[in-house]
């Protein structure tokens, strides 16, 4: 029986620069933030990063990791724009794949599905044709339900968003790599998982299979180990993000995030204080502060 | 309390519930406080079949808008990628913000400066303007009417408008319709022959020449242009007493006095 439990530096360990990596969770919600903050210690560069972005995306940006980011928004929810994301795109350190949300969505399940691309009207005549010159239409073979008469539609062919690797943070999980949300939402994290070729997830607790069914009903099963080659037990993993019901989002902790986005000292000295130093001694300094 | 004059929120509350007129059963999703609060008030008076979201995942069946002293009344579970489905379905009427909204409705909420891949001003992304526009009716909220807001054409067309709407011909951009804006000052539609932005009404106590002094292009306007309307005596205790005692609609739209 495989047993999938590993450390930061294991899941580090299997990352390549220049691979594309899929972050799970939605904005400030979620992030598998521990399995970033391996990042940043490590020497991994050069980065395809796929998110529903938020502090994640902003601090691999702000540590020099990531060459071209594939988003639809990046923000901190509670700070609407993403300091040093802004950053990013302003000075032209990162490159850009920019689509709508929902085209996000289609990407991750066509890759999972193993199809090229999904039809969608999303996209028709926006300027995301502007600002991806490589994104193509498809002429429906169907005539159109609600239109008579009317023969290939014209839609958006979302092209498949495939990952060399998935990183998750979810409530509970096994140590085979079964997982397991307790808050409302699962954003997209199965999608995330089932898009990559391999998936890692840290969680709050590693528990028994057993005790999954006890700590919430089946529909919260929403990741399985199909899916999933690394489990890293990561409490407090998705801190400062919210990880509902475990705990909220760290505002005030966000907040002097958001300020080391104000100059390239200010950063230096967040990273100094916050992030050039392994998980443990990060948890241990946070409960300090 | 109720019988005062309305404020200038209160005005631009009941211009958000007009747009929702009509909708019957849709998801109405009015994104930023003043929408919120005109949104409830439509669905506790002409639009009580209204779905409406808490911000979360959950769709929440009363009527109040920020406080429900008992819980809220969950009516159906809604995470982010439910939406999609709502969405694409053509199930729902936004009211989004814009960062710029151009004469004929076309939002940018994306990037400021001639080239959106190296922006002058980086803002949120495209995020689900391009599906909203193409698949749903949409509207605007405007809190802050100026000529950097109302420009004649976008920097980045995020939410499309009628002229590319018009461009993508019949087939493709049957499911579009961009209702109308509302700002702190008036409302504005598309009702003219080419879709170009039209001055609806001006609210209380603002000129048409103030209108026209902090909009970017020349807008469409009747002969008279109308004064939007003020909400009921029943709106108006609804706004004050149900829906937003705790008066957030006017530390949005402060009122002019």
């Amino acid at each position: 029986m495989a047993d999938k439990a590993m450390g930061f530096d294991d899941v580090v360990g299997r990352l390549r620069s220049g691979m594309t990596i899929g972050i799970g969770g939605w904005g400030s919600r979620r992030k598998p933030m521990a399995l970033v903050r391996a990042i940043l210690r490590s020497d991994l560069d050069d980065l395809t990063v796929v998110s529903y972005g938020g502090p994640d995306v902003g601090m691999l940006c702000a540590a020099g990791k990531v060459r071209r980011l594939v988003f639809a928004f990046v923000s901190l929810d509670s700070i609407p724009l993403e300091p040093h994301f802004r950053n990013a795109r302003e000075s032209g350190s990162i490159e850009c794949t920019e689509l709508d949300e929902g085209m996000v969505l289609l990407g991750l399940q066509a890759a999972a599905w193993r199809v090229p691309f999904l039809p969608s009207r999303v996209g028709l005549g926006s300027d995301l044709f502007r600002v991806n010159p490589e994104l193509r239409t498809v002429r429906s073979p169907y005539p159109s339900r609600d239109l008579e008469g009317v023969d290939g539609e014209e839609l958006v062919a979302v092209p498949a968003l495939a990952l060399d690797a998935a990183l998750c943070h979810l409530n509970r999980a096994d140590a085979r790599g079964n997982a397991q949300f307790l808050g409302p939402d699962p954003y997209f994290d199965d999608l995330m998982l089932e898009a990559a070729d391999a998936g890692y997830v840290s969680c709050e607790r590693i528990v028994d299979t057993s005790e999954l069914a006890r700590e919430g009903c089946v529909h919260t099963l929403r990741v399985n180990r199909l899916f999933v080659d690394g489990v890293v037990e990561a409490p407090n993993g998705a801190h400062p993000t919210s990880c509902d019901p475990d705990y909220g989002r760290d505002e005030a902790f966000q907040k002097d995030y958001a300020a080391s986005g104000k100059n390239a000292e200010a950063w230096e000295g967040f990273r100094a204080e916050w992030l050039d130093l392994d998980e443990a001694a990060y948890q241990e300094q946070l409960a300090r502060r | 309390m109720t019988s005062s004059r309305a404020t200038r929120a209160e005005v631009c509350a009941a211009a958000v519930a007009d747009c929702f007129g009509g909708d019957g059963e849709t998801l109405a999703n009015p994104i930023g406080t003043i929408p919120m609060v005109g949104g409830r008030l439509a669905r506790a008076t002409t639009e009580p079949d209204l779905m409406m979201t808490d911000g979360e995942a959950a769709l929440i069946a009363d009527h109040e808008a920020f406080a429900w002293p008992d819980g809220p009344t969950v009516e159906a579970w809604n995470p982010y990628r439910r939406m999609f489905d709502v969405v694409w379905s053509g199930r729902r009427h936004v009211m989004m913000g814009a960062t710029q909204v151009d004469r004929y409705g076309n939002q940018n909420i994306g990037a400021l400066g001639p080239d959106p891949r190296r922006p002058q001003v980086a803002l949120l992304g495209f995020r689900g303007a391009p599906g909203n526009t193409i698949n749903d009716t949409t509207s605007y909220w405007v809190p802050n009417h100026s000529p950097k807001v109302f420009v004649a054409e976008v920097d980045l067309v995020c939410g499309i408008g009628y002229d590319r709407a018009a461009a993508l011909g019949p087939v493709a951009a049957r499911f579009h319709e961009t209702r109308r804006v509302v700002s702190n000052l008036g409302v504005f539609d598309f009702e003219t022959p080419d879709h170009h932005m039209r001055l609806r009404s001006v609210h209380p106590g603002v000129t048409v020449d103030e209108v026209v002094a902090v909009t970017g292009f020349e807008l469409a306007r009747p002969d008279e242009v109308p004064e939007s309307r003020s909400p009921s005596e029943d709106e108006l205790r609804l706004l004050r007493e149900v829906i937003d005692p705790e008066g957030r609609r006017e530390r949005e739209v402060p009122d002019p006095g």
